[in-house]
């Protein structure tokens, strides 16, 4: 199976994801493409990042997070913050980069601070309680002022009076209204780049000693504590790697579109369901499966932009429909039964 | 298992790049009709304002048309969903460009517009947003406005209790996690200070508590308020009303234009509104010929009354006809040319709309009297 030092597997993920970026160049460059395609690249792209790192969490870890949202928050404001104020000061590649680093670490930080409590936890309650920072986080960010004048910086959790800016300063962060103009930095290439950087991550983390040990841990946690696996270590490793590919996710989010807000329709619970939804569809434990997932589920409702006023009722049957087919006893039965003659023609070959 | 997988996969790659070719199909400028195209929330939260802004032009665009259209061109409408969410409004704008827009009315929101603003900048598209109030939304050349800014409102109202003396002691309920809301009050914050209206309380709630205010409500008891200040929607000010009149706590309550449609909230005692003041360029009560016509035309139409974001959009269109006709814009024109003529034709027009008599200024802002109404016997009526 092994194919150098990659699995046949992990090879044919990254083949995928570069044809599909040579497919979608060549398309751009012939002019077929149509700018509503253009439009949909990176958003698709993030949220199979996100989709890659949530995996690593929920079907490696085996631990349902349901606070991603906030850790893509944590990423996408702590970058758009550092490339709004540099704007000038810095050309775009590498202020492009740092902000990616940022983004990353201060996701990476975040996650390892909130998983030393939360990861004591278990199943529901540790959903529970990811649900409740991610939610924690929002608001932080919702309730945030910040803002610099000729005096220097100024900060506040309630109002912008509160702040005491003298008139003609800079507002960074209003409150709810967000950071406005950050820099569209973020394009389709870079976006293909992070997404194979973080399969890459995930994939080699899952086969390498330290993912055998993660298994072992969501497999049975007290025969790998009696083993002499450090479940901490594994566990906090895992889950703070998770967040910090969910805040490179974010960090391309926050470059795509020029307002930034912390509204629950990007960053609630609502979101963080949806990425879980795009993991347990795609194949919990199946990075490839939840990246192609994210990319369907996304692209779906998009496509049925032509039946207007239907397209959102489809989507949700469709979203059924898809969670019976893959997962349901009686399905999987009937493929077993009906469809393995597929299987069999592919091993004959 | 394994293999299934893989075919699946297979399959799944294919029919994805079958629908990026079933995306495709560039835009086709069709030379004899004007294309307006339209986005905003026509599903989940904000819907409501979404599908009044879409019937809104339908209705405006639909009475162009019998009419003989603008400069005798009809006129093609479509409009967009974005889900209140900035991201999918790009998208929705992408797909109308595709279909080959030529002018924009939209979004409807002001986060969605502002991220739409960006794209429409750099495809020099021209964009009119009906209802997009932040300040942010009119930062680029090419975007205009009909409806007030929020600073602008909080401004009007704070000059507008000072001036007629409705209370000197103000309690504020806002919501925080609601641009419209929160940059109404920062504006009316520093406006009251210089107006010598002492605020009392300030309490703020958000997007994920909002049912009960009992808390704002005593803070601004405690505070002696005379006058409680609502820049806020009125599904959440009806509540208010209610607890407010449960505690016995009977204030001067003024608004913004987010309270229009008040009293029509369902299951809300009509009766505790009365006396509530807002300040609205829009009242669908209003007896002049136009707002009758518009208003009766809706409700038969759409079977409900239209509130202030539906009269943005009618003025919007209207908007967009005046300037055609003004600068002689013919449907063949690139976009990026309507765009810099309709740049300098918003400037010279004056439009009698739903929402007053408007004038634009080249920073997109729109020039009107907000009217100050108050609710009597269950109808809006002119404070004057």
């Amino acid at each position: 199976m092994k194919a150098g030092r990659f699995s046949k597997k992990e090879l044919t993920t990254y083949a995928i994801v570069v044809a599909a970026y040579i497919i979608c160049e060549i398309l751009m460059l012939t002019g077929i493409m149509s700018s509503h395609m253009k439009g949909l690249l990176v958003p698709i792209c993030y949220y199979a990042i996100v989709a890659v790192g949530l995996n690593l969490c929920v079907g490696i870890l085996g631990e349902l997070s349901l606070g991603h949202a906030g850790f893509m928050c944590v990423g996408a404001y702590s970058s758009a913050l550092f490339s709004y104020v540099t704007e000038s000061a810095i050309p775009t590649a590498p202020r492009f980069i740092i902000a990616l680093v940022i983004g990353v670490v201060m996701a990476a930080l975040a996650g390892f601070l909130i998983g030393i409590p939360v990861l004591r936890l278990k199943g529901d309650y540790l959903a529970i309680v990811t649900l409740a920072f991610g939610e924690i986080i929002k608001n932080i960010f919702n309730a945030i002022y910040l803002g610099t004048d000729s005096t220097g910086l100024h900060f506040s959790l309630k109002d912008m009076a509160s702040m005491g800016m003298e008139p003609g300063g800079k507002i960074i962060i209003n409150g709810a209204q967000g950071i406005t103009g950050t820099p569209s930095d973020s394009n389709f290439t870079i976006a293909i780049v992070i997404l194979l950087v973080s399969l890459f991550v995930v994939q080699n983390l899952v086969s390498s000693r330290d993912g055998r040990a993660i298994m072992a841990i969501r497999d049975n946690r007290i025969a790998a504590e009696s083993n002499g696996i450090n479940i901490t270590k594994y566990k906090m490793l895992a889950f703070t790697i998770s967040a910090a590919i969910a805040g490179a996710s974010g960090v391309l989010f926050a470059h795509n579109i020029s307002s930034l807000t912390a509204t629950s329709q990007y960053f609630g619970y609502n979101a963080s369901i949806m990425f879980l939804v795009y993991v347990v569809l795609g194949g919990i434990g199946n990075i490839r499966g939840s990246m192609i997932a994210a990319v369907i589920l996304y692209m779906l409702p998009e496509l049925l932009r032509g039946l207007s006023d239907y397209r959102m009722l489809i989507y949700s049957v469709v979203l059924i429909v898809m969670m019976l087919v893959n997962w349901s006893p009686k399905a999987r039965e009937f493929r077993e039964k009906h469809l393995s003659f597929l299987k069999i023609k592919k091993e004959a070959k | 298992m394994r293999v299934l997988k893989k075919v699946v996969s297979v399959m799944t790659a294919s029919a994805m790049a079958m629908s990026l070719l079933a995306g495709c199909g560039g835009a086709k400028a069709s030379s004899d009709t004007f294309k307006i195209g339209s986005i905003g929330p026509a599903t989940g939260g904000g819907a409501a304002y979404g599908l009044a802004v879409k019937n809104a032009i339908q209705l405006a665009v639909d009475e162009i048309n019998e009419a003989g259209g603008i400069s005798g061109k009809q006129v093609e409408y479509k409009f967009e969903d974005d889900e209140l969410n900035a991201e999918k409004s790009v998208n929705a704008y992408n797909t109308l460009k595709d279909w080959g827009m030529q002018f924009l009315i939209g979004s409807v929101t002001s986060a969605c517009s502002i991220a739409v603003s960006d794209k429409t900048k750099q495809d020099n598209m021209f964009q009119l947003t009906p209802s997009g109030s932040a300040e942010d939304c009119t930062k680029y050349e090419n975007v205009f406005r009909v409806c007030f800014s929020d600073p602008n409102q909080g401004l009007k109202s704070a000059d507008y209790i000072a001036d007629n003396n409705l209370g000197t002691k103000i309690g504020v309920i806002y919501d925080s996690s609601d641009v419209y809301s929160s940059g109404i009050y920062q504006k009316f914050a520093e406006e009251a200070a210089v107006k010598g209206l002492e605020i009392v309380s300030a309490e703020a709630f958000n997007a994920d508590n909002k049912t009960d205010f009992s808390v704002q409500i005593q803070k601004a008891k405690d505070g002696g308020a005379d006058l409680i200040f609502l820049p806020i929607y009125y599904t959440e000010a009806s509540l208010i009303l209610q607890q407010a009149a449960r505690d016995g706590y009977a204030p001067k309550f003024f608004g913004c234009d987010g309270l229009d449609g008040l009293t029509a909230v369902e299951n809300f005692d009509a009766s505790l509104a009365e006396g509530v003041m807002l300040l609205t360029p829009f009242a669908a009560d209003a007896t002049d010929d136009l707002t009758v016509k518009f208003v009766t035309s809706y409700k038969e139409k759409f079977g409900e009354t239209p509130n202030q974001f539906a009269a943005d959009a009618y003025d919007a269109v209207y908007a967009i006809k005046a300037s055609i006709e003004k600068e002689g814009i013919t449907p063949d024109m690139k976009v990026s040319d309507i765009c810099d003529k309709m740049k300098t034709a918003m400037t010279e027009i004056e439009v009698a709309g739903l929402t007053g008599t408007i004038t634009w200024d080249a920073s997109g802002e729109p020039n009107k009297e907000p009217k100050g109404v108050i609710i009597e016997n269950g109808a809006y009526k002119s404070m004057e």
